[in-house]
Parts: structure tokens; C-alpha cells; sequence
């Protein structure tokens, strides 16, 4: 039962904040943080309790769920509503809550236009993105993946900044809509096709997860299939080509919506690839391994360079995600346990840091009036203790041991070393590239000569404690990092046991460079 | 007293954490107590731990917690004290406390003394974690930590660009190496299946024989980290500009510790490296070749801390050199009289510098030896000591080992090398002193200096001074039960390869002060015309490396960034909406509302459908 409140409360918070507002300002806020709060405390509850790990014996076809919870929706296609929770989505929706409470927090001076429809679409984001982690529906799954787009739309739109180079917001909106609407097509046709195969072989008529994983198919038929689906989560994540809508989002975004599009938004497409592309294709999916890897390799590159080149400290800080889910597409295609749980860890390193710089990077627009980093420089002395915490986030962002993002993107190297040597051998070209970015965007912001003496206003409470909490996170989990482990660990363990299975007899040899 | 061990990075770890936190409550002599204190208890902690371990000298482990735990990869947050970490643990916490004393007085009436004090306590406790780390994950974290914290305070005077262009660049040089040994790391987990250093060392002659390929090249990949991090060709270029830094920090991070973290990795790998012999004389050859290339650099610096770093680097290729004939316990021994006459060195120049009131250019001192005393004799002792004068030095006894290692292994060239280098040493130290103390002063910063006063100024100086003569050499690091025994060769070789050692420093040192004394003019002269000019350039340059670095990488990749900026792939995304807006555009123009255009273009629609069917037909 636990599991409809997770999506119930952000949905009826969302309407109470929309309804609340005619009481003052105030009360959408408090609402908004309230039900991220309860969302949290349930998903932390769950985790207390529950027990991850892999049954002794079990197995393997049945997945064996931590909490289930079904009712029928549409019976004659055989559609549910079907949620399940394992570790890998118990640890992905605690993220999404933790951040959910933080995209409150971040936008309480920041919004002050229609409060209460902001706090809705922001409560409804949630609604989106814990649906997807949750639902074991193929169908269910799809109605979520299109649910999360909406709102997220609206607060681009709605609530974004249009940057003086004509880059508008709404421009943004709907290039971020285009994109994943388009792929979120092709995976429908690929879920369509891949029911209806299964009813050609079963004569069942079935959206369900677990059903659907036993479907037999010819190599041809997995490859389209798989592709339909790795495509809508390519896009997501992003992969290079695709990867365009990312950075405007980003920046047209306020703040609030550029923490729930890096924390959250970007892990479903991992997500979607570690539950559903590669255990319902494994074959295929080990086929297209080397163009994948190859495509992180470009990714991380190609982020990085371009992230030197921005003058906006969003785009800055969207190309660096970029860069980032590169080592992510890498470790998930590399398979190994190892390198699958790196995969995990990175996801929830990169959710803390770059939400922690986007916060800061409102901070700072808060105080300056603009996101151009051109303008600023010279900053250490002037804003208190603001500096020395972007100069946390940012070395964390850059991998330094310690953090979580060094036990992350390490144990994808370590993890896929085995697999693919030379991609991570040119993968390890990106901590220095990693480097590179970071620290010149330090040194844009907070070095060389201050362009005025006067002092600006240091860090309140609020902001102060979010800046603390997520900076704690980061290196208490980056020196002890265990929970996550063990939590996603039974997770993982079975994708990569698929994963093995459909592994060619011959390991595959990595071409040098990329595909 | 095992349990003591964490406490070595703990309490300078509590220093930062004490100083981040109060901000600028605790006040600028609240600030300075606390991080000379967190490293001075650190300090004691380890003369405690040396107590115990000299009574009893086997190897200690402390497993704290594991670190990540999945499948076959465990590394955890454990520790070992052997001979090897406690000596350099000596290192760290000794000549660290008497650098961060030292910079109490060097850094009054400087700004920002709380983020200096929590930079240097921080890089305190991630050095101890690099050398006591006993995997080689948690070394890479103390590896990563000192590089940051070395970043941070090159950075210090952060209103100035080019510290700050200085700090970037040795971060990023260091980080280069570091990709190498990152790769290093995942070859040798792939192979061995451990990250353990001791297990490392056991399973590779099980697994590799000498010359493996595999084992070549994790060898190769280890010694990239370490060049990066000891400024070792071709990964040196940093150094130089890192003395943008304060002085006390070029002492402790760039002289006297985080430098020679290399020399440490490869002594600690000993095992992986005596397998790879091709490796190990590639080692030996850089080193060589880094000692000639900045002894040759340090004679055409004008900037005292130039000079001092350019020898830094040339000191370190010895302990290179050292570490390329597998002499490893002569490298480490010079490690540790290098840390400390190199930081005598420093923090002298550091008293100089803040004497003469920020003036660090040579040309622009000069007969200060009345008006520093105290600053110029630790230069006459920490100086002679660089040279290896003979006997009464701490230099002497180390360089000489390493000579004598060079010599035993049959190693004439690398020995040749270290002889023609301790001609230089003596050249450029000499051209350095007389260059500050003698002569006139060349500025009124010089001719109005003042000497330091005070404990924190003098104390630190004296017993540097006293450590860089013979009594440090008596310090003799308990290695035997860590590193593989020396090379044995004839006494007779070694007391004439002494002979011979002492005879080239001294000359070397005759020749330099007939030179710089005498025929300064001449030397002048010299340097300004033809050969001499184009040479002088050429080593004031260093080489030229910088410039071609410039040329070869900085300037392609700036092409790049900006040749991408506007991000191409995406513009290609966005053909299709460019089409439909195209076809939007023109077709829209044939909805003029012109009668006329209407009828030619059915008119002409008509006809041509007319012709396809006619065709067809």
C-alpha cells in the first residue's frame, strides 16, 4: 500500500498547493515541502525496514520484488496498474524525494509568480518520475515516462528566464518537449511490438514486466525493439546526438527546475536502460555494447569541450552532466557488477553535485543578477561562505576521491576495465578533461581580480543547510559508501547475470576509439 | 599504540575541519594556534608511534572500515606502519610542523591566514593518508588530496591571474600523470585481483616474470603518476610556476613532501617495478635527465624560488636516479635529508623575502649577510648541504649513496650524470648566494631589510640547520625489513668513488665562488652576447617546454573549444525544424492572395499533370 502513496501524496500535495494559494503564498510552500518531506520519510521508512537482498536461491525469470502492489486498469489488454520496488527503485526514488524537497527549498525567494501552480507542477514531477521508477506495466510505465514531460514543460515555460541572446524559454520548452515526446514515441511502438510479439507466441495479451522478459524473439526483431527503447532513453540521459535539449533546458530553467532535470529527470534514462532495455533485449543489448561505449567515450569528450566553451554558468554546468553520463553509458554497457554498481552510485553522486551547483548557480543569479560568466571573476572575498562550498562541489564534480563521484566513476573504470580496456584507458583521458572544466569554472567565478570591493550578501540559513546536507551526503557515502551498495546491489547483480548469459562465447575486443 | 595510527591524519583533519567552520571568529592568533597545533600534536603522535616501532620493528595494519565492498574489489580505509611510512611519516608531521611555526611568522599581515592554515592542515592529513594508506586506493586519495591542496595554495594570492593560471597548471600537469596511474590501477586490480599493497607485492612474481609485457607496462603507467607528481621530465612544467605560492607552502608541498610522493610510490612498488627492468631504467634515465636538464635551468633564474624549485626537481631526478638502479633505500634517505635542507632553504628564502620587503629577484638583492645573519646561515648550511660537502653535511652522506648505488649496479652513465650534476648544484647554489648576500644590494626593498624576529622565525631555521648537517644523516631511516637490501660492492671503490664525489663538490664550489665573486662582470658579459645569450634564454626557459606545450596542447585544445562552442551536433538536430520552417516560409509566399498567381500556377499545375499523363499513357 505504501507504494500508491508514494504517488498519491505528491499528486494530492500538487492539488492542495494549486488550491492553497488563495490563502497567501506561504501555504503552497509549506504544502510542496511537507509532501516531499512525507514522500521522503515513507521512502526512508521502506528502507529501514525492507530487506534488498537477493533471496537465497531464488530464481532467476521471477523478480523477486521487495513490495508489489497491483489493481486492474484496462483487463482486456491485459493492462495494470502494477507497482514494484526493488533496490535499485527504492534508492532512486529516495533521491528523487531528498531533491524533490530541495527544488522546494531552492525556489522559496526565487518564485513569486503564481505560487501555487508551481508548487503542483513541481509536486507533479515528482508524481511523474516516482511512477516510472515504480511501474512494472509497460503501458504504465509509458503513461508515466509522457506524465513527467508536462509539467516540467510548464515550469520551463512558464517560469524560465529568457537569456538576452535569444535564446527564449519558451524556445527551450518546447525544444525539451519535442525531443523526448518524439522518443518517447518510438518506445511506444517498440512496447507495442514487443506485446504483440509476445501475444504472437503465447497468445496472451500482457503489458506486464515480467511476463514480457520471457518473450521469445528473433535477433532482428530484439535489435528493432531494443532500439525503440534505447533511443527514448538515450535522449533522456543524453547520449551525444541526441543531447541537444539539455543544455537550453537547463539554462532557460529556474532553478528548481534545473536541480529536478539533473537530480532526477536524467537518471530515468539510466534507469530505463539498466531495468528495461537490457533485461528484455540482453542479447541485443550486448550487441550494440561497443557503439554504446563508443558513444559515452564522445560524450564524456564532447561534453567536456564544449562545457569550456559556455559563457552561461547553466550551460556550463549542462554540458559538464553531459560529460558525466558518458562514464554512466559506459559502466551500464559494460556489464559487469562492478561496474553496474558504479553505475548506480555515480547516478546518485552526480544527482548531489550538480543539483549543489545548480543551487549555487541560482545563488549567485540571486545576488548578481546574471548567469554570464564573463561578468564574474574575483568573487572569493565577497560572498561568505558561498565560495568555499562551490569550491566543494565543484572538486567532487571533478572526481576527487572522497567524494562519492570518485567511488562512483571509479568503480565504472575499475568495473569495466576487464571488458573494455581501451575505452577506459580513453575514458580516463576525461579526468583530466574533468579537471579542466572544473576548476576553470572556479576560476571564472570565484578567482583573478574582483570586479568590486563591496561585499554581498552571504548565505542564509535555508540556503546554508541545503548547501551543508547535500555536501555531507557527498562525503559521508563517498567514504562509506555501502548502503547504496547493498540496497541497488541484488539489482544489479541480476542485470549483469542477463547480461553475461547473452554474452557472445567470445569476450568481445573492443575496437580502439570509438565506433 | 596501533590505535594512535589514525590519530596522524585526524588531528590536522580536525584542524581544517575547526578552521572551515569558525570562519573568521577565532582571529588571526586563534587561526595560527590551531593549525600549528593540530600538526604539532600530529607530530607527537608520531615520535610516540617511532618510539614503539624502533623497540619493535615489524609492520603494523590498522583496518578502520571497508571502504566499497562488491564481488572481488574491497578496498577499505586501512593503514600500515612499516619502516618506509614511518619515516616519511617523520617527514610530513616533523618538517611540516616546524614549515607551518615557520609560517606564523611569514604570514602576518598577510590576508586569508584561516584558508592557509585549513589548506596546509588538510594537506597534512591527506600526505599522512598517502603514505600510511595500504591499499592503493586510499594512497590515490592522499594522492588526489595533496594535488588539490598544492592547487588551492599556489592559488592563495587568488586576485592575481597568472598565481591563479599557475595553480590550474599544476593541477592539471599532476592530473595527467595521475590518469596514468589510474590506468596503472585498474591493470594491476585486472591482473592481480588486489588493490592491497602487500598482496600486490606477493602475487606479482607469482604472477609475471621479469619482462612481462603486462607487468612493463603497469610498471610504465605507475611511473607516469609518479613523473606527473614529482616533476619529473616530461610532466615538470609545473613546478616552476608553483612557487607563486606562499614561501612556507613551497617548502613543505613543493620542496620538502607532496613532490616526492613519486619517489615513494615507485619505493613502495618496488616488487612491480624490480620486474620490469626496462621500466626501472627508463626511471633511472629520467631521472638523470631531469637532474642535468633543471641544473641547467637553475643557472639562468633570476627569481630565488625558481632557483630553489628548478634544484628541487634536479634533487629529485637524483632520488629517480636512485630508484632506476633499485638503490631504494638510497632514494628514500635522500628524500629525507632533501626535506630537510630544502626546506632550510626555502623558509631562509622565505626570511629574505619578507626581510626585503616582498623582493625576490636576485639582480635586485645582494649584501645582506650583515643585515640577515640569521637567513644567511641557513643558506651557508642548507647550501652546503645541497652541494654534498663532504662529511659535515646530511646531503653529503645521501648523495653519496646514491652515487655508490649507480656505481655497484654498473651503472656508469647514470653515475656520470650525478657527478656532472653535483658540479652544477655547486655552480648555480653558489651564483645564488652571493647573488643575495654579497655584493651591493640592487634595491631599496634590499638596503632597508629588516630581519625577522621572534621563536616562530628562528626556531624553525636553527633546527633545520641542525638536521642538515651530519646529525640529520644519523637519522638513519629503519628500511631494511620494507625495501630489498642495497647493491654490496668493494670498500675500496666506494671510499675512492667518495673521494672522487667530494673532490667534484668541491671543485664545484671553488670554481662557483671564483666565478660569481670575482668575475662577475665578466660572467655578465658573457651571458648578454651570441652563445651565451641564445644559452642563457634557452635555460632561463627551461628548455623551451612551456613553449612547446603551448604550441602542441594548450592551443589545440583552445581551438577546439572554441571551434565547438556553439555546439555543431546540436544545430544538426535542429535540421528538421529549419526545414519545416523553410517550406513554411515558401509555401506561405504562394498564398499571396494575387488572383493572378493563382490562375498561372493552376494553369501550370494542370498542364504538367496533363504532360505526366500523356507520357505515362
Amino acid at each position: 500500500m505504501a507504494l500508491i502513496w508514494l504517488i498519491l501524496i505528491p499528486f494530492l500535495g500538487g492539488l492542495a498547493c494549486w488550491q492553497g494559494e488563495r490563502w497567501g503564498d506561504g501555504v503552497p510552500r509549506w504544502i510542496a515541502l511537507g509532501s516531499m518531506l512525507l514522500v521522503l520519510l515513507i521512502t526512508l521508512g521502506l528502507w529501514w525496514q525492507g530487506d534488498y537482498r537477493w533471496p537465497a536461491g531464488a530464481e532467476s525469470g521471477v523478480v523477486p520484488w521487495a513490495l508489489e502492489w497491483r489493481a486492474p486498469w484496462i483487463p482486456r489488454f491485459g493492462i495494470e496498474v502494477h507497482l514494484a520496488l526493488d533496490g535499485l527503485s527504492l534508492v532512486l526514488v529516495a533521491l528523487s524525494a531528498l531533491l524533490g524537497v530541495l527544488a522546494v527549498l531552492c525556489s522559496w525567494h526565487e518564485i513569486r509568480r503564481r505560487v501555487g501552480f508551481f508548487h503542483l507542477n513541481l509536486l507533479w514531477i515528482l508524481v511523474g518520475v516516482v511512477g516510472v521508477f515504480l511501474a512494472v506495466d509497460l503501458f504504465l510505465f509509458f503513461a508515466f515516462w509522457e506524465m513527467m514531460l508536462v509539467p516540467m514543460y510548464f515550469l520551463i515555460a512558464l517560469w524560465g528566464h529568457s537569456s538576452a541572446t535569444g535564446r527564449s524559454r519558451i524556445g527551450a520548452a518546447t525544444k525539451f518537449f519535442l525531443y523526448t515526446q518524439a522518443s518517447g514515441l518510438l518506445m511506444l511502438v517498440s512496447i507495442l511490438g514487443l506485446v504483440f510479439a509476445h501475444r504472437a507466441a503465447t497468445g496472451e495479451l500482457t503489458f506486464s514486466y515480467a511476463a514480457l522478459r520471457e518473450t521469445p524473439l528473433s535477433d532482428e526483431v530484439a535489435m528493432w525493439l531494443m532500439l525503440g527503447f534505447f533511443l527514448a532513453f538515450a535522449v533522456k540521459l543524453p547520449v551525444v546526438p541526441f543531447h541537444g535539449w539539455l543544455p537550453d533546458a537547463h539554462a532557460q530553467a529556474p532553478t528548481a527546475g534545473s536541480v529536478d532535470l539533473a537530480g532526477i529527470l536524467l537518471k530515468t534514462g539510466a534507469y530505463g536502460l539498466l531495468r528495461f532495455a537490457l533485461p528484455l533485449f540482453p542479447e541485443a543489448s550486448q550487441a550494440i555494447a561497443p557503439l554504446a561505449m563508443g558513444l559515452g567515450l564522445v560524450g564524456i569528450v564532447y561534453g567536456a569541450l564544449l562545457a569550456c566553451g559556455q559563457q552561461d554558468i547553466k550551460r556550463f554546468i549542462a554540458y559538464t552532466s553531459i560529460s558525466h553520463m558518458g562514464f554512466v553509458l559506459i559502466g551500464i554497457y559494460a556489464g559487469t557488477e562492478l561496474a553496474l554498481q558504479g553505475v548506480v552510485v555515480l547516478l546518485v553522486a552526480h544527482a548531489f553535485s550538480t543539483s549543489a551547483l545548480f543551487i549555487l548557480s541560482g545563488q549567485l543569479h540571486e545576488r548578481l543578477h546574471t548567469r554570464d560568466l564573463g561578468e564574474m571573476g574575483g568573487l572569493w572575498g565577497r560572498l561568505g561562505s558561498l565560495p568555499a562550498f562551490m569550491l566543494c562541489f565543484v572538486v567532487a564534480s571533478l572526481g576527487m576521491p572522497g567524494t562519492l563521484n570518485f567511488v562512483g566513476e571509479f568503480m565504472i573504470l575499475f568495473g569495466s576495465f576487464p571488458v573494455a580496456p581501451w575505452v577506459v584507458a580513453i575514458a580516463s583521458a576525461g579526468l583530466v578533461l574533468a579537471a579542466i572544466y572544473s576548476l576553470l569554472l572556479m576560476q571564472r567565478v570565484h578567482y583573478g581580480p574582483p570586479r568590486s570591493e563591496s561585499s554581498l550578501a552571504d548565505l542564509d540559513g535555508r540556503e546554508y543547510a541545503m548547501l551543508l546536507g547535500l555536501l555531507a551526503l557527498v562525503l559521508v557515502l563517498g567514504l562509506y559508501p555501502q548502503p547504496l551498495l547493498d540496497t541497488a546491489g541484488p539489482a544489479m547483480q541480476e542485470v549483469q547475470r542477463l547480461f553475461d548469459d547473452a554474452a557472445t562465447p567470445s569476450p568481445t575486443t573492443m575496437p580502439l576509439g570509438d565506433s | 599504540m596501533t590505535w594512535t595510527l589514525p590519530l596522524t591524519f585526524l588531528l590536522p583533519l580536525a584542524g581544517t575541519l575547526i578552521l572551515a567552520f569558525s570562519g573568521a571568529r577565532l582571529g588571526r592568533r586563534g587561526t595560527t594556534w590551531v593549525g600549528v597545533t593540530s600538526v604539532a600534536l600530529a607530530a607527537l603522535v608520531t615520535a610516540l608511534l617511532a618510539h614503539h616501532y624502533l623497540a619493535a620493528p615489524e609492520a603494523r595494519t590498522l583496518t578502520l572500515w571497508r571502504w566499497i565492498a562488491v564481488g572481488d574489489f574491497q578496498p577499505t580505509i586501512g593503514l600500515r606502519l612499516d619502516g618506509l611510512s614511518l619515516t616519511l611519516l617523520g617527514v610530513i608531521t616533523g618538517v611540516g610542523l616546524l614549515i607551518h611555526w615557520f609560517a606564523a611568522w611569514y604570514m602576518q599581515g598577510e590576508e586569508g591566514v584561516t584558508r592557509f592554515y585549513a589548506y596546509m592542515n588538510l594537506f597534512v592529513a591527506s600526505m599522512v593518508l598517502l603514505v600510511l594508506g595500504d591499499n592503493l586506493l586510499l594512497l590515490f586519495l592522499g594522492w588526489e588530496g595533496v594535488g588539490l591542496c598544492s592547487y588551492l595554495l599556489i592559488g592563495h594570492y587568488y586576485r592575481t591571474a597568472a598565481n591563479v593560471r599557475a595553480a590550474f597548471k599544476a593541477f592539471l600537469v599532476t592530473r595527467i600523470g595521475d590518469a596514468f596511474l589510474a590506468i596503472g590501477l585498474f591493470l594491476l586490480f585486472r591482473e592481480l585481483g588486489t588493490l592491497n599493497i602487500a598482496e600486490i607485492l606477493q602475487r606479482a612474481p607469482e604472477r609475471w616474470s621479469a619482462g612481462d609485457p603486462l607487468v612493463e607496462l603497469a610498471a610504465l603507467l605507475l611511473l607516469g603518476g609518479a613523473l606527473g607528481k614529482s616533476a619529473q621530465l616530461p610532466l615538470h612544467t609545473w613546478l616552476a610556476d608553483a612557487m607563486a605560492g606562499p614561501t612556507p607552502v613551497s617548502a613543505l608541498i613543493h620542496a620538502a613532501t607532496m613532490v616526492t610522493a613519486g619517489v615513494y610510490l615507485v619505493a613502495r612498488l618496488h616488487g612491480v617495478f624490480l620486474l620490469a627492468p626496462a621500466v626501472l631504467w627508463l626511471t633511472g634515465v629520467i631521472g638523470a635527465l631531469t637532474l642535468l636538464a633543471a641544473g641547467f635551468a637553475a643557472l639562468a633564474q633570476t627569481d630565488i624560488k625558481r632557483v630553489l624549485a628548478y634544484s628541487t626537481m634536479s634533487q629529485i631526478g637524483y632520488m629517480f636516479l636512485a630508484l632506476g638502479v633499485a638503490g631504494f633505500e638510497a632514494a628514500i634517505f635522500h628524500l629525507m635529508t632533501h626535506a630537510f635542507f630544502k626546506a632550510l632553504l626555502f623558509l631562509s628564502a622565505g626570511a629574505v623575502i619578507v626581510g626585503c620587503h616582498h623582493e625576490q629577484d636576485i639582480r635586485r638583492l645582494g649584501g645582506l649577510w650583515r643585515r640577515l645573519p640569521l637567513a644567511y646561515v641557513g643558506f651557508l648550511v642548507g647550501g652546503a648541504a645541497l652541494a654534498a660537502l663532504p662529511l659535515v653535511t646530511a646531503g653529503f652522506y645521501s648523495k653519496d649513496a646514491i652515487l655508490w648505488q649507480a656505481l655497484a649496479a654498473g651503472h656508469g652513465a647514470l653515475l656520470l650524470a650525478g657527478l656532472l650534476g653535483s658540479l652544477l648544484t655547486s655552480l648555480y647554489l653558489l651564483r645564488l648566494i652571493v647573488g643575495i648576500f654579497h655584493g651591493e644590494a640592487g634595491s631599496e626593498g634590499a638596503r632597508r631589510a629588516e630581519a625577522g624576529q621572534g621563536l616562530a622565525h628562528g626556531l624553525p631555521l636553527v633546527v633545520l640547520a641542525l638536521l642538515s648537517t651530519f646529525l640529520g644523516a644519523w637519522l638513519e631511516p629503519p628500511l631494511g625489513s620494507v625495501l630489498p637490501a642495497p647493491h654490496e660492492g668493494s670498500e675500496g671503490w666506494h671510499l675512492a668513488l667518495e673521494l672522487l664525489a667530494g673532490g667534484v663538490a668541491l671543485l664545484g664550489i671553488a670554481l662557483g665562488a671564483w666565478l660569481f665573486l670575482n668575475r662577475r662582470a665578466w660572467l655578465a658579459d658573457v651571458a648578454a652576447r651570441g652563445l651565451g645569450a641564445r644559452l642563457w634564454r634557452l635555460w632561463h626557459h627551461a628548455w623551451g617546454f612551456d613553449a612547446a606545450y603551448e604550441r602542441l596542447l594548450v592551443r589545440p585544445y583552445r581551438g577546439l573549444v572554441s571551434g565547438l562552442r556553439h555546439d555543431a551536433i546540436d544545430a544538426l538536430g535542429l535540421l528538421p525544424a529549419r526545414l519545416a520552417w523553410w517550406l513554411h516560409v515558401a509555401l506561405s509566399r504562394t498564398q499571396g492572395g494575387k488572383l493572378r498567381l493563382y490562375a498561372v500556377s493552376m494553369v501550370v499545375g494542370a498542364t504538367l499533370i496533363l504532360l505526366v499523363m500523356a507520357v505515362a499513357a
